[in-house]
């Protein structure tokens, strides 16, 4: 993915959708009123992390059959970038809630949830500061981030569905699903989702190539 | 079969092990001990027994981290190295888990027991489903701390390193147990806790196959 259209097309709709996604239209949802907007910048961060944090994953299982230096890079790279989307999407949520729930932090399942799974990859990164030589570093925190990502997939989706949330979508609240989703939300919402997914795999590849440049440099 | 045969071989050689020398059990069953009297003598105000639920679970937490991490953590380089040529990874993970889930489960039986007596109140109604709940945390925090003390065995420094990796991955499972036994506790009936038992077997089906996948290569060095 070396050519430039997909990011052009990433900012493209980045732009549109911070301009729509303020002045279009939106239904009307008794407590979440104009907060509904919020949809279009606080769930496409969550998207975006989870393909990141994939992408590690896949260059973990790669990295630990090949041996080779540049899918560790990879791997490390993309749980940086998925980190900070993590992070976004914590802050997003937060300031939302603090507007419809009361609170920044109330303690939500899916709230602790997502932090937890936010945890898991601090822990994993100090795990990579942890160990000196360089091979077994990769061995090692490419098992650890192997085994924990079906625990993130386990936090992520489906423990906040055997709880009672007050999280759009869940115990009963008003969600942004198909029948309140309607057409007008749509128009931004899944535009978001991609743009943002674009910018985050654009941010993984730019820290990847100076981390790739920063090595060669060392090793000369 | 030759696995089950070293699985078999190995697990006698942990209990044997085990058995002469005593510390690991009587080390953590001192520890749980002197704990639960602890909280006893801290909380005697508390009267709330979801909170002595808790409180239970977060006792057994931090004492089956500390049983179970012994597991890899306190293998010298040459008792790894030589029961890496004797027998095949998968054998050594196997029953090394086992072993852990044995251990696990004695030292909670006899910490619930010491529970019950200590705190009069606490005595769940359904005490079978406690029970219930007993053994999945024992299987569960031995699945994950087995394979959570060999990744950090072999990255060289253990207890916190142990720590910070293993609590992230056991926070989802110990909420899914303080809920199961919150239900005991209650007394509801069974039918509402079949989702946290299903969604707990899931769990550790799922810790035992990624483990098993993963070991061979972390054990190889």
């Amino acid at each position: 993915m070396n050519k430039t259209w997909w990011k052009i097309l990433g900012s493209v709709l980045v732009i549109y959708t911070a301009i729509a996604g303020l002045l279009l239209g939106v239904p009307r949802l008794p407590i979440l009123n104009e907060t509904i907007r919020n949809l279009y910048f606080h769930v496409p961060m969550w998207f975006a992390m989870i393909v990141l944090f994939s992408i590690s994953v896949f260059y973990s299982v790669k990295s630990l059959s090949s041996k080779s230096e540049i899918d560790d890079i990879k791997a490390v790279e993309s749980v940086n970038a998925g980190i900070v989307f993590g992070l976004l999407g914590l802050v997003t949520g937060a300031i939302w809630a603090k507007y419809t729930w009361g609170q920044f932090w109330s303690f939500d399942p899916k709230q602790n949830f997502a932090a937890i799974s936010v945890l898991l990859y601090f822990a994993y990164l100090i795990l990579r500061n942890a160990i000196d030589e360089e091979q077994k570093r990769a061995k090692i925190s490419a098992i650890y981030n192997i085994f924990a990502f079906p625990m993130m997939v386990v936090l992520l989706f489906v423990l906040p569905r055997l709880k009672d949330s007050l999280h759009p979508g869940n115990g009963g609240n008003p969600g942004f699903n198909s029948y309140d989703l309607d057409s007008r939300m749509r128009m931004v919402f899944y535009p978001a989702c991609l743009g943002w997914i674009l910018i985050g795999y654009w941010v993984y590849t730019i820290r990847f190539r100076i981390r790739n440049i920063e090595n060669k440099q060392q090793h000369n | 079969m030759q696995l089950a045969k070293e699985v078999k071989y190995l697990i006698h050689k942990e209990v044997l092990l085990e058995w002469r020398s005593k510390y690991t059990i009587n080390g953590v069953l001192l520890y749980v001990v002197s704990t639960i009297f602890t909280c006893y003598l801290s909380f005697v105000s508390l009267g709330d027994k979801l909170t002595w639920n808790a409180l239970f679970w977060i006792i057994m937490l931090f004492a089956s981290i500390n049983g179970v991490s012994k597991s890899f953590l306190q293998e010298t380089k040459g008792q790894q190295l030589y029961s890496y040529v004797l027998a095949s990874p998968a054998a050594v993970l196997i029953s090394k888990t086992v072993y852990n889930t044995l251990l696990m489960l004695v030292l909670t039986t006899i910490a619930l027991g010491f529970y019950t007596l200590v705190f009069d109140s606490f005595t769940p109604p359904d005490l079978v489903m406690y029970y219930v709940a007993v053994v999945l945390g024992s299987i569960s925090f031995s699945t994950v701390f087995t394979m959570v003390s060999a990744i950090a065995s072999k990255a060289g420094n253990g207890g916190m390193l142990m720590a910070i990796l293993s609590f992230p991955i056991i926070i989802p499972v110990l909420i899914l147990l303080i809920k199961l036994a919150k239900n005991a506790v209650d007394g509801l009936p069974w039918e509402n806790s079949y989702d946290e038992i299903a969604m707990l077997l899931v769990v550790n089906v799922l810790m035992v196959a990624t483990s098993l996948l993963l070991f061979p290569y972390l054990w190889r060095d």
